[in-house]
C-alpha cells in the first residue's frame, strides 16, 4: 500500500483532477497521437500525449489515507448499519443510555471491521495483482539509447514505440507498424478477452507494408488520429497523417489489444495508442453486479415487521412508565431517581427518554449479526457447491464457478428455465453428416454408421480419444514455452508472465479447449461415390491442365463438386497449423512447394515474391526457427516434410501413395475456425483428398488430388455477419483464371440469392432437388448450409472493385458501405449444393430435462437457429413430445396478427384443461417481434404459460432477453437463463439467475454469468440438489434468526412490566450485547452450512420435492408471525419459571437475571435442535462448544474484577449460582417446558400430514434395496407426461403401493415385511 | 514414445502455467472427503409421533418424582410472615406510619406480639421484606459507584458521576454515594421470646453471615485498609442525606462496619422484583436439644425509621427455616408435576395419533 502511494505520487506528477480539468477544453471527439520520442526532449508539458493516461492500472479502491472514510462511508450505504451506529451513538446521551457507552459500541465495531477486513484484503489481493501486472516488463524504444530497453508496463506511455516478441503479453493498446512476419502480419490471440481460442491475423498499417528495411522509429514522424477509448472490442477508426500529407484508414485489424498474447511472430513493433485505464480490455472489465436474492427480499420485509414490533414495545413500554410515573404523584419514591442534575422529570418527559432508550436496549430484535450470518453462510455454501465431485467435469478439468456469492438460495425457487440451444444443450461439436452437391444427394452411410458408434462408446473411451485431441493441442502450449525459454534465455530478467491470474486462466483455457478439434469432427468417412467422382473430376482437370486445355470443357455436374469443395476449403476464415510450430511451417511447406509450382501452375503476379521468398527460406530455416523451437524438433520436422515434397514431384497421383505418408502429413495440420461448422466443413473436404493446407491473408494454398497445390489468390474476404446470414471470399482461381466468388450460408437466404432460374433447366433442377434435401436434412435436425459461386467477368469485378475501395476507406459510416457492397456481390449465384451438419446433443440433456420438468420447471428453449433445426433438437431432447400438438405460430406477412389464433385456440384449452398441457409452442423471431408487443404481450404469455413447452426460433440476442424480462416481470416467477455464447449474455443478465456454459464459446456467457457450469446436464444437480438445500438451509436459518432474537428480547420485554417500564434489565449487558454474536452464533451457522433436510439422492431421483423451493414452502410470510408467536410463548416460559421460583425471594437482580440467560441460551440451542435435521459431529460440536463458551465467559466474567463492570457488577454471581440446586433444577424443566408446543406440534405433523420432503426424509431412511424399488416405481409413474401440475399424485400412489405390500412402521425407519 | 514426452511436457507446461497463482491448481478435481461432499455421517433424526412417543413419556416419568420431592421439601419449611407496615388502624405501628417521613431523626417504636405455632427447629433466618420497592428501576441500580465501596481513596473524595445527584452535599462528597445507599433500610427489629411463666427473653440474632462472603471480603472495603481508624478515614466526607448516622458508626463492632457492614452490603445488592425481601439476622441454632424458636408467644420491637407509604409499599418480618433448595417455595414443584403430566397426557395423545394414523398416514393424506 505504502509503495503504490510512493509510486502513484512520483509517477503522475499532476493528480488526477488536474488532468482531467486540462483535457477537457484540449478533447473533442477524436485522440491524437504523436510518437514520443519526437517530444522526448520536451518533457511534461510540451507533450502533446501527456494528457492521454498512462500504463499504469489501478483497480484498487482505497489507499492508506482514503481506506478509513471511503470504506466507512460504503459500509453506510447499508441501511442496518447507520441504525446500529445510530443506536450505539444514542448510548452517549446520558439521559437515555441503558449501556456503558463503549460497551454498546463493541459489536457494532466488531461487524464494521470484519467487513473493513474483508475489504482490506481483498483490496490487498488487487494491489498485488496491479503491481504484478504493472511490473511485467516490455521493450520500449527509448531515443537517448537508441534501441528498446526494458522497461516496466507502467512506464509505458501513448505514443511509445514497442517490440513485441512472439508469446508475449501485450501491455498496452498498440498500433501495429511493422512485424517480423514476411506478409506483414501479426497473429494475436485473444483468449483473454473474448475467450475465442483461435489466432487471430492483425495487419501492419498500410503505409508501412512495403518498408523493406526493419522499422526505425526515429524516422516515424507521422500523426494518428483516432477514435477515443471506448469500450467495443470489435472497433477501431482512424487514420495516420503523414508528414506528406497523405492519410491512410486505420482499422481495427491494425490493433493489438492488451492483454492478447502475439503468437507466430517473431517480432513486431507498434506504438502505444490507449494505455492503462483507456485500454479496450480495461474499459471491458466490469465488475460482477450486485442481485439480491428472492429469500433476502422476503427476509426485509419482515425485518420491517420487526422495526414496527420494536416500536410497538417501546411506545408500549414508554406509555407504561408514564403512567407509572404518574401514579405516584408529586411525591416521588426514593427508588425513582432524580436526573444527575438534580431536576424532577415529568411523566412525559420521562416516557419521551424511556422510549429512546428502550430503543437501545431492544436492538437485538433487529439482529445485527444476521446480515454477516448470512454472508458467512452463503459463503460456505459456495464453497461446498465448489467441491462437489458430481460438478465437476473431468474433461475439461474444470467445475462449477460460482460468480455471484449472494444468490445461491435462489437456485431452489426457480420456476422458468431459459436455454439456448447451440452449446447449451447441444454440444457444439459440428460434425458433418451429409451433402447435396448439384441435386445429387451422398448420404453418407459410412460416416453415420460412424458417428453412431461413438455414440454407443463407453464414457470412459470418449475420454480417452478426447484425451487424444487435447494432447496436441496442449504440446502447442508447452512448445511455446519451451521456445520461450529458449528465447529468455538470453536475456537478462526473466520474463514472469504466468504470475497473473489472468494468465493462469487463459492457460486453463487453452489447454481444456478441444472442441473444434475431436476425432469425431476430424474423421470424416468419405462417401464412396462422391470420392470416385472428386477423383475422376480432379484427375480430368489435371488432364485438361496438362494439355493446356481450357478448364470450361470440363461437364458441368463435375466441376459443380470440385468448386464445391474448393468452396467448402477455402471460404472461411480457418487458420491452418500444425501442433509444433504453427503457421511457421506451413509457410515454409508453401514456400516449397512454390517452388515447384512456379513450373506448373498459372503465374500469378505475386510470383516475384515467391521466388524472393523461396531463395530466403534455408537461411530463414538455420536463422529462425531454431529460435522457436528445440534443434532437434526442427530437424526431425525437416525431415517429415521432405517426403512430402518429394511425394509431389512422383508422378504417381498422390491418392494412390502409400497411405503413411499422407496420414503424416494431415496429422500435421491443425484447423482454427472462429466457428465449428466452418472446422467441420474444411475437415469434411479434407476427407474428400481437398485439404486446406496454407492461408495468408492473399493467399489460400489447397490439395487437390491429383492437382498437388493450387495457390488460389485471395482478393477478398467478406466476413460472415448475422444480418446478410452468409459470407464469401473472392478469388482469383489458379486453373481457369477466372474471379470467383464463393458464398456459404443460411439457406434461406442463398435461395433467394441464386441467379434466377430462367438460364438453364439444369440449375432450376438443382435448386428444386437441394431445397427437397435441406428440407430433409433440416427434419434430421441438421444444421444446413448453401454453397453457391459466382463468376466475375474483370470488368463486373473492377466495377465493384472501385466503390468496395471506396467503402473500405471511408471513415463514416464505414460499416454500413461494407454492407451494402457486399449485398451487391452476393447476387445471380449458382448453387453447388448444401450441406448438413450435426449439432451433438450434450450428454444426459434429455434426462435433465426430463426431471427439472418433473421438477415443476417450466423450460423454454430460445435458439438463433431455424425452426426445423430447433424443433428437430427439441425431440430429441425430449422437450416436445411426439403425442403433443404442435402449435407453431409463424407469420409472412407484417400485416398479419398470429393472435388471431390464439383467440381461437384458448376456449378450447379452457373447456380441457388437461389437454393444455400437451400443447407445444413454437414461435420464430419475426413472429416473436409482434408478440412482444406491448398490445399483445399479455396474450402471448397466457397461451405460453397454457403449453407444456414453448420454443422460440430465429430470436435475436434481444429478443432473448425481452422474453425473459416479459416472463420474470409479468408471471412474478423466478427465472434462470442458461446459455454458452455471447448472444446468450442479454438473457442472461436480465434473469434472476444467468448460468453460463464453460468452455465451449468462449468466456463472455461465463463472465457475464452468475454460476458456470461445464455442462448443460450439471444444472440437475445444482438446482435440484444444492439448489434445495441452499434454499432450505437459509430459509430456516434467517426465521430461526428472528425467532432467536425475538425470543431474547421479550425476556427484557416482560420484566418491564416488574420495574416500572424503567428500562432496564435484569441480563447483564455483556450478555445482551454479546449474546447473538458469540454464544449462540456457531450452532445456527453450522446448521446453515451442513444441514440436510433430504439426501442427495432422494432429491434427485424424486425430482417433485423441487416444488417446495418454488413455492417457497420453508419460508411462507405466515411462518415468521408463528415463529414470532412461538418466541413470545418460549420468552414468557423462560420469564415467569424463574419469576416465580424466585418470588419472593432474597435474589439480586443479575443472579436472577443470569439463570435467565443461561436457560433461554439453552432454549434457543434446543429449539435449534429441533429444528436441525441432520447431526453431524460438527452440530454436537457447535453446541457443546457454545455452551462451554458461555459458562467459561461468565466464570471468566464473573471472577474478573469486583468493582468494574457498572452497574451490574456480577462478580461471583456465576460462580454461585452453579453451587445451587436450584439453578440445575431451573435448566432441566425450562427448556423443555418452552419446547413442548413445537415438539409436539412437530411430532403430530410428521404422522398426520407429513410434507412432501418429510416423506423423502422417511424414504431416506428406508434400506436401499426398498427404497430403489419404490423410486423405480415413482420413476415409471411420474414420467407420465400429465404430471407436471399434479407431482405428488404418483407418490400418493406410490405410498399406497407401499401400503398393500409393506406394514411401514412409519417414522422408526424398520420396515417390517408382512406378505 | 512421443507419447510419453507429451505428457511429461504437459505436466510441465501445467505447473508452469499454475504454479506462482495458486499452487493448489495442478488439478481442480475436488477431493473426495466426506466433508466436501457433505457426506458426513449424521444422526438424522424424524420427528413423527413413534419416534417422540419414548421422550414424552420418559419426560414424564421423570419429572412427576421429581415435582412430588420439590413439593414435599418445600411444604416442610416452616415460614412465619408479620406485615408491620402500618396502614390499619389496628396495627401497632399505625401511629408510626402516619407521622413519618424521611426527615424525621426522632425514632418511633412500635411493639408487635405473635404467636409460632410450631417449633423452628434448625438455624432461623429473619428478613424483612419490602413490597412495591422498585429496586430494579435502571437509573436506582445505576446510582452507585463499586470503586468507592471497594475502598479506593480516590473515589472517596470524588464519586463517580453515576452517584449524581446524590454524590455530594456542598462539595462534600458523600460516602456511601449513590441513590442506593441513600434510600438503606435503616429499621431496627429486635424479637423477644415470651416466656409462659411471663418473662420476656431477648433473642440473639447474628448480624454477621449475612452477606455474599465474597462481598465481604473482596467487593465491599474500608477505604485505608482494615486497621485504620475509620472516624479517620471518611473525614472531609458527609453521610447520605436520608441517614442518620454516617457510615462509620452503622456498628460498633469493627469487623462490621464502614462498608464492610453486612446490613450495608445486603442493602446494596438489589433485589430483581419489586416485591423482595434482605435477610436481616441468623437465629443460630443452640447446641442443646431445644428448638430454636420454640412454640408460644413472641414480641416483635421494630424502631420504625424507614417510610414506605408514600410509594404504597408494605414491611413485613419474615422468620423461615431453609432446606437445599433455598426458602419455602412450592412453585417448582407444581412446575415440576405440572410439565411431567403434560408431558404423559401429550405421550398418551401422540401414541393415540401413531396408532391410528401412523401406518397410514402418508398416502391418506397425499390422496386428499
Amino acid at each position: 500500500m505504502a509503495r503504490h502511494s510512493e509510486e502513484d505520487a512520483g509517477m503522475a506528477k499532476a493528480p488526477p483532477a488536474a488532468r482531467q480539468r486540462k483535457k477537457k477544453p484540449k478533447e473533442n471527439k477524436t485522440r491524437t497521437v504523436h510518437a514520443n520520442i519526437l517530444h522526448d526532449c520536451a518533457k511534461g508539458e510540451e507533450n502533446p500525449n501527456r494528457h492521454y493516461a498512462n500504463n499504469k492500472i489501478k483497480t484498487t479502491k482505497y489507499t492508506v489515507l482514503s481506506f478509513l472514510p471511503k470504506n466507512l462511508f460504503e459500509q453506510f450505504h447499508r441501511f442496518a448499519n447507520v441504525y446500529f451506529v445510530f443506536i450505539a451513538l444514542l448510548n452517549f446521551v446520558p439521559v437515555v443510555n441503558a449501556f456503558q457507552p463503549e460497551l454498546a459500541l463493541a459489536p457494532v465495531v466488531f461487524i464494521l471491521s470484519v467487513t473493513a477486513i474483508k475489504d482490506l484484503w481483498e483490496d490487498y489481493r488487487r494491489h498485488r495483482s496491479d503491481k504484478e501486472i504493472n511490473h511485467m516488463d516490455c521493450l520500449v524504444y527509448s531515443r537517448a539509447e537508441r534501441r528498446y530497453v526494458e522497461k516496466y508496463w507502467k512506464e509505458v506511455r501513448v505514443g511509445d514505440f514497442i517490440r513485441l516478441r512472439c508469446n508475449e503479453l501485450l501491455p498496452a493498446d498498440v498500433l501495429l507498424l511493422s512485424s517480423s512476419d514476411p506478409d506483414r502480419l501479426c497473429h494475436i490471440e485473444t483468449a483473454t478477452l473474448d475467450g475465442e481460442t483461435n489466432l487471430k491475423q492483425r495487419q501492419v498499417v498500410r503505409s508501412f507494408y512495403d518498408l523493406d528495411c526493419e522499422f526505425d522509429p526515429l524516422k516515424y514522424n507521422s500523426i494518428i488520429e483516432c477514435e477515443k477509448p471506448n469500450n467495443d472490442l470489435n472497433r477501431f477508426r482512424g487514420y495516420i497523417i503523414h508528414r506528406s500529407g497523405r492519410r491512410d484508414a486505420l482499422y481495427k485489424e491494425n490493433l493489438l489489444l492488451r492483454g492478447c498474447t502475439i503468437r507466430n511472430t517473431e517480432e513486431a513493433v507498434g506504438i502505444v495508442i490507449y494505455a492503462g485505464h483507456e485500454t479496450k480490455a480495461m474499459l471491458n472489465n466490469n465488475g460482477p453486479r450486485y442481485k439480491r436474492s428472492k429469500l433476502e427480499r422476503q427476509m426485509n420485509v419482515d425485518v420491517f415487521w420487526c422495526v414496527i414490533i420494536l416500536l410497538v414495545m417501546c411506545l408500549f413500554a414508554a406509555v407504561g412508565h408514564g403512567l407509572w410515573m404518574f401514579q405516584y404523584g408529586d411525591n416521588r419514591p426514593v427508588f425513582d431517581v432524580l436526573s444527575p442534575e438534580g431536576t424532577n422529570l415529568s411523566p412525559i418527559m420521562s416516557a419521551i427518554y424511556l422510549f429512546l432508550t428502550m430503543i437501545i436496549v431492544f436492538q437485538v430484535l433487529i439482529p445485527i449479526s444476521l446480515f454477516v450470518s448470512i454472508e458467512i453462510v452463503k459463503i460456505c455454501q459456495v464453497y461446498f457447491i465448489h467441491q462437489d465431485m458430481d460438478l465437476y467435469d473431468e474433461e475439461t478439468d474444470s467445475h462449477l464457478q460460482c460468480r455471484a456469492l449472494n444468490i445461491t438460495e435462489d437456485l431452489g425457487q426457480m420456476q422458468y428455465i431459459f436455454s439456448d440451444k447451440t452449446g447449451t444443450l447441444t454440444e457444439n461439436k459440428m460434425v458433418f453428416r451429409r451433402c447435396t452437391v448439384a441435386g445429387v444427394e451422398y448420404s453418407h452411410d459410412a460416416n453415420a454408421r460412424r458417428l453412431a458408434m461413438y455414440q454407443e462408446m463407453d464414457s470412459e473411451e470418449e475420454e480417452c480419444m478426447s484425451h487424444g485431441g487435447t494432447l496436441p493441442r496442449r504440446d502447442s502450449v508447452t512448445s511455446h514455452q519451451s521456445a520461450r525459454v529458449v528465447l529468455r534465455s538470453q536475456s537478462t530478467k526473466s520474463h514472469r508472465r504466468t504470475g497473473s491470474r489472468a494468465e493462469a486462466k487463459r492457460a486453463s483455457i487453452l489447454s481444456k479447449h478441444t472442441a473444434f478439434s475431436s476425432p469425431m469432427e476430424k474423421d470424416i468417412t468419405p462417401d464412396p461415390k462422391l470420392l470416385d467422382k472428386v477423383n475422376d473430376c480432379s484427375s480430368q482437370m489435371d488432364f485438361m491442365r496438362f494439355h493446356s486445355q481450357p478448364m470450361s470443357q470440363l461437364p458441368s455436374d463435375l466441376s459443380d463438386i470440385i468448386d464445391f469443395f474448393i468452396a467448402l476449403t477455402i471460404c472461411n476464415t480457418v487458420v491452418v497449423s500444425s501442433p509444433n510450430q504453427p503457421r511457421h511451417k506451413v509457410t515454409l511447406t508453401c514456400s516449397g512447394q512454390k517452388h515447384q509450382f512456379g513450373q506448373t501452375s498459372v503465374r500469378s503476379k505475386r510470383d516475384h515474391l515467391w521466388t524472393g521468398l523461396h531463395n530466403d527460406v534455408l537461411p530463414q530455416l538455420h536463422s529462425r526457427l531454431p529460435l522457436k523451437s528445440p534443434v532437434k524438433t526442427i530437424e526431425d520436422f525437416i525431415k517429415r516434410f521432405t517426403p512430402s515434397l518429394e511425394q509431389v514431384f512422383s508422378p504417381i497421383p498422390p491418392s494412390y501413395d502409400g497411405k503413411a505418408s499422407w496420414n503424416l502429413e494431415e496429422g500435421e495440420l491443425r484447423y482454427e475456425a472462429e466457428s465449428p461448422d466452418e472446422a467441420a466443413l474444411v475437415y469434411a473436404a479434407r476427407a474428400y483428398k481437398c485439404s486446406l493446407v496454407g492461408r495468408l491473408p492473399d493467399q489460400v494454398i489447397v490439395e487437390l488430388p491429383h492437382l498437388g497445390k493450387l495457390s488460389f489468390e485471395l482478393l477478398h474476404t467478406l466476413g460472415f455477419d448475422s444480418t446478410r446470414k452468409r459470407m464469401s471470399v473472392v478469388v482469383r482461381h489458379p486453373l481457369t483464371d477466372q474471379i470467383t466468388v464463393y458464398t456459404k450460408g443460411a439457406d434461406s437466404v442463398i435461395m433467394d440469392l441464386i441467379k434466377p432460374p430462367d438460364t438453364g433447366k439444369r440449375q432450376k433442377k438443382i435448386v428444386c432437388r437441394t431445397q427437397h434435401y435441406l428440407n430433409l436434412y433440416a427434419a434430421d435436425g441438421l444444421r444446413t448450409l448453401c454453397i453457391a459461386k459466382k463468376i466475375l467477368s474483370k470488368e463486373e469485378y473492377a466495377c465493384w472493385l472501385q466503390r468496395h475501395l471506396a467503402a473500405e476507406t471511408a471513415i463514416q459510416g464505414r460499416e454500413e458501405l461494407l454492407f451494402e457492397s457486399a449485398l451487391r456481390l452476393e447476387t445471380n449465384l449458382h448453387l453447388l449444393g448444401a450441406t448438413g451438419i450435426e449439432d451433438r446433443l450434450q450428454d444426459g440433456v434429455p434426462e435433465t430435462i426430463a426431471s427439472l420438468r418433473k421438477a415443476g420447471l417450466q423450460i423454454w428453449v430460445l435458439t438463433g437457429d431455424k425452426q426445423e433445426t430447433a424443433v428437430n433438437i427439441a425431440y430429441a431432447c425430449k422437450l416436445l413430445d411426439p403425442e403433443e400438438e404442435l402449435l407453431t405460430l409463424n407469420t409472412f406477412n407484417t400485416n398479419f396478427s398470429p393472435f388471431d389464433i390464439y383467440s381461437s385456440s384458448s376456449p378450447s384449452s379452457q373447456s380441457t384443461p388437461f389437454l393444455v398441457h400437451r400443447l407445444g409452442l413454437v414461435i420464430d423471431g419475426r413472429t416473436l417481434a409482434y408478440a412482444l408487443d406491448k398490445s399483445l404481450e399479455d396474450k402471448f404469455l397466457a397461451v405460453a404459460r397454457s403449453c407444456r413447452s414453448v420454443l422460440c426460433c430465429r430470436s435475436t440476442p434481444l429478443q432473448k432477453s425481452m422474453v425473459v424480462k416479459l416472463v420474470r416481470n409479468k408471471l412474478k416467477v423466478m427465472t434462470l437463463a442458461i446459455g454458452d455464447g455471447a448472444n446468450d449474455v442479454s438473457m442472461i443478465q436480465v434473469a434472476d439467475v444467468g448460468v453460463g456454459i464453460s468452455g465451449q464459446e468462449g468466456m463472455q456467457a461465463v463472465m457475464a454469468s452468475d454460476f458456470a457450469l461445464p455442462r448443460f446436464r450439471y444444472l440437475q444437480k445444482l438446482l435440484l440438489v444444492h439448489g434445495h438445500w441452499c434454499y432450505s438451509r437459509l430459509a430456516n436459518m434467517i426465521l430461526y434468526f428472528f425467532y432467536k432474537n425475538a425470543m431474547f428480547v421479550a425476556l427484557i420485554f416482560w420484566y418491564q412490566f416488574y420495574c416500572g417500564f424503567s428500562g432496564s434489565a435484569m441480563i447483564d449487558q455483556w450478555y445482551l450485547i454479546f449474546f447473538n454474536l458469540m454464544f449462540s452464533a456457531f450452532p445456527q451457522l453450522i446448521t446453515g452450512t451442513l444441514d440436510k433436510d433430504v439426501s442427495a439422492e432422494t432429491l434427485q431421483q424424486l425430482p417433485q420435492l423441487y416444488v417446495n423451493g418454488q413455492n417457497s414452502e420453508e419460508y411462507k410470510p405466515y411462518m415468521f408471525w408463528m415463529n414470532m408467536i412461538d418466541a413470545f410463548y418460549q420468552s414468557l416460559v423462560c420469564f415467569f419459571i424463574p419469576y416465580f421460583a424466585y418470588a419472593d425471594s432474597d435474589v439480586d437482580l443479575f443472579t436472577w437475571g443470569t439463570p435467565i440467560t443461561t436457560l433461554a441460551l439453552f432454549t434457543i440451542l434446543l429449539h435449534l435442535g429441533t429444528e436441525t435435521k441432520t447431526w453431524t459431529w460438527m452440530n454436537w460440536m457447535s453446541i457443546a462448544f457454545s455452551i462451554a463458551l458461555f459458562f467459561t465467559v461468565a466464570l471468566c466474567y464473573n471472577a474478573s474484577c469486583p468493582a468494574c463492570y457498572s452497574p451490574s457488577n456480577p462478580y461471583w454471581t456465576m460462580q454461585r449460582l452453579l453451587q445451587e440446586p436450584l439453578f440445575y433444577l431451573l435448566c432441566f424443566i425450562t427448556p423443555i417446558a418452552a419446547l413442548l408446543p413445537r415438539f409436539f406440534y412437530r411430532a403430530c405433523q410428521g404422522t398426520l400430514f407429513p410434507s412432501p420432503v418429510q416423506l423423502g426424509r422417511q424414504l431416506d431412511k428406508l434400506p436401499a434395496d426398498i427404497r430403489r424399488n419404490i423410486l423405480s416405481l415413482s420413476r415409471v409413474k411420474v414420467g407420465s407426461p400429465l404430471c407436471p401440475k399434479l407431482p405428488f399424485l404418483s407418490l400418493a400412489k406410490l405410498w399406497s403401493w407401499l401400503d398393500a405390500h409393506f406394514l411401514l412402521v412409519a417414522g422408526s425407519g424398520n420396515i417390517e415385511v408382512c406378505f | 514414445m512421443m507419447a510419453s514426452s507429451y505428457s511429461a511436457k504437459d505436466e510441465d507446461g501445467h505447473i508452469t502455467v499454475s504454479g506462482p497463482g495458486g499452487g493448489t491448481l495442478r488439478n481442480k478435481k475436488p477431493e473426495n472427503t466426506a466433508f466436501k461432499q457433505q457426506r458426513l455421517p449424521a444422526w438424522q433424526p424424524i420427528l413423527t409421533a413413534g419416534t417422540v412417543l419414548p421422550a414424552f413419556f420418559i419426560i414424564g416419568l421423570i419429572f412427576i418424582p421429581i415435582g412430588i420431592g420439590l413439593y414435599v421439601t418445600s411444604n416442610n419449611i416452616k415460614e412465619f410472615e408479620i406485615d408491620y407496615t402500618g396502614d390499619d388502624t389496628s396495627s401497632p405501628c399505625y401511629n408510626c406510619a402516619q407521622n413519618f417521613s424521611w426527615n424525621n431523626t426522632k425514632s418511633c417504636t412500635c411493639i408487635i406480639p405473635f404467636q409460632l405455632d410450631q417449633p423452628y427447629e434448625s438455624n432461623v433466618f429473619m428478613y424483612y421484606g419490602l413490597s412495591n420497592f422498585y429496586q430494579n428501576h435502571r437509573r436506582y441500580v445505576k446510582s452507585r459507584d463499586d470503586s468507592q465501596l471497594n475502598g479506593n481513596i480516590d473515589s472517596l473524595k470524588k464519586p463517580s458521576k453515576e452517584c449524581e445527584p446524590y454524590a455530594s452535599v456542598d462539595n462534600k462528597p458523600i460516602a456511601p454515594c449513590g441513590a442506593i445507599a441513600n434510600s438503606m433500610f435503616n429499621d431496627t427489629l429486635k424479637l423477644f421470646y415470651n416466656d409462659p411463666n411471663g418473662t420476656s427473653v431477648p433473642i440473639l440474632l447474628t448480624s454477621t453471615g449475612i452477606a455474599w462472603w465474597t462481598d465481604k471480603h473482596v467487593k465491599f472495603r474500608n477505604p485505608g485498609g482494615n486497621n485504620a481508624n475509620l472516624t479517620a478515614v471518611f473525614q472531609g466526607t458527609v453521610k447520605p442525606v436520608n441517614w442518620h448516622r454516617p457510615v462509620y458508626e452503622l456498628d460498633t463492632d469493627p469487623e462490621n462496619n464502614g462498608f464492610i457492614n453486612e446490613d450495608f452490603i445486603v442493602w446494596m445488592r438489589t433485589a430483581a422484583l419489586p416485591t423482595f425481601r434482605k435477610l436481616y439476622r441468623i437465629i443460630q441454632k443452640n447446641n442443646n436439644m431445644a428448638p430454636t424458636l420454640p412454640r408460644g408467644n413472641y414480641t416483635l420491637v421494630v424502631d420504625y425509621n424507614y417510610p414506605v407509604r408514600s410509594f404504597e409499599g408494605r414491611k413485613r418480618m419474615i422468620l423461615s427455616t431453609i432446606s437445599w433448595m433455598g426458602g419455602k417455595n412450592p412453585f417448582l414443584g407444581i412446575a415440576y408435576i405440572t410439565v411431567g403430566s403434560v408431558c404423559f397426557f401429550l405421550g398418551v395423545v401422540l401414541l393415540v395419533i401413531h396408532h391410528k394414523y401412523g401406518n397410514r398416514n402418508n398416502s391418506a393424506n397425499i390422496s386428499n
